[in-house]
């Protein structure tokens, strides 16, 4: 019954190619694919608790790793995603009240979201580092 | 227009999927509860940065922490089981596909949760 029954196939939206890229869309986007990194992500997070419960052998192995510098870039990766999604999910819980959804607002938020969550990343490993000395 | 659903259906209001707003509203509740959870977890982070095998341990079995970390585990693992869901969703139009993809999904929310819990449980305990 309800079982698509087109013969051929349907007209797709153009806008992808013709409107300006606006960057709420890219904020979408982003909120999108940070989430799904995160997703994997708690992996590392999971690795992390096991060494720890585990043995000083296997943690040190687990902090070596994380500690490399391309760990080190996959945490910074990390962090980014962690922030730049959690400050989408404020703009869409904001949104969720009804406010800030006029084009103009919207955009502003966009905006916001890329450069605070850069921000605070930055921010966040520069407290990482100066906590243990640089 | 005449409403064609039962009186039955219209009092449950939970719609064609006989799910309702759950799924949304899930997904904003463990939203809302993560701000404060991952904003902790970030400071914990910052604060143990380059901290040895001891202090790690001994961090992480206070009871405050654990707990904090527990709570974020779930609500996390909740939370990214719904997003996941969504995306296998909208993306995966093959029936059989879709649906191996939504069982592993929550197997796989299930057993990092399970792991990392089991960490959290050993280290408070003591192990």
């Amino acid at each position: 019954m309800s079982k698509a029954t087109a013969t051929r196939a349907r007209p797709l939206s153009p806008h992808l190619t013709i409107y300006r890229w606006p960057v709420t869309m890219t904020v979408s986007i982003l909120h999108r694919v940070t989430g799904g990194a995160l997703y994997f992500g708690t992996l590392l997070v999971a690795w992390w608790l096991i060494a720890a419960a585990t043995s000083e052998s296997h943690f040190n192995m687990v902090n070596g790793v994380f500690g490399s510098w391309f760990g080190r870039l996959v945490l910074f990766g990390y962090t980014w995603a962690l922030i730049h999604h959690m400050l989408g999910g404020i703009r869409h819980l904001i949104w969720d009240t009804g406010a800030g959804l006029e084009k103009h607002t919207a955009s502003k938020f966009g905006w916001a979201n890329i450069a605070v969550a850069i921000v605070l990343t930055v921010l966040v490993w520069i407290a990482g580092y100066a906590a243990r000395g640089f | 227009m005449s409403d064609m659903r039962t009186p039955l259906a219209r009092v449950r209001g939970l719609g064609s999927a006989r799910e309702g707003t759950g799924h949304f509203w899930a997904q904003r509740l463990t939203a809302i509860a993560l701000i404060p959870l991952v904003i902790f977890f970030l400071g914990f982070l910052i604060s143990l940065n380059g901290a040895d095998f001891i202090t790690v341990r001994a961090a992480l079995a206070n009871p405050f922490v654990g707990l904090m970390f527990l709570l974020m585990v779930v609500a996390g693992l909740y939370h990214m089981r719904l997003g996941m869901h969504v995306i296998i969703e909208d993306y995966i139009h093959s029936e059989g596909g879709k649906i191996a993809l939504i069982i592993l999904n929550t197997f796989f929310a299930i057993a990092v949760g399970v792991a990392a819990v089991f960490a959290l449980v050993k280290l408070a305990f003591g192990g």
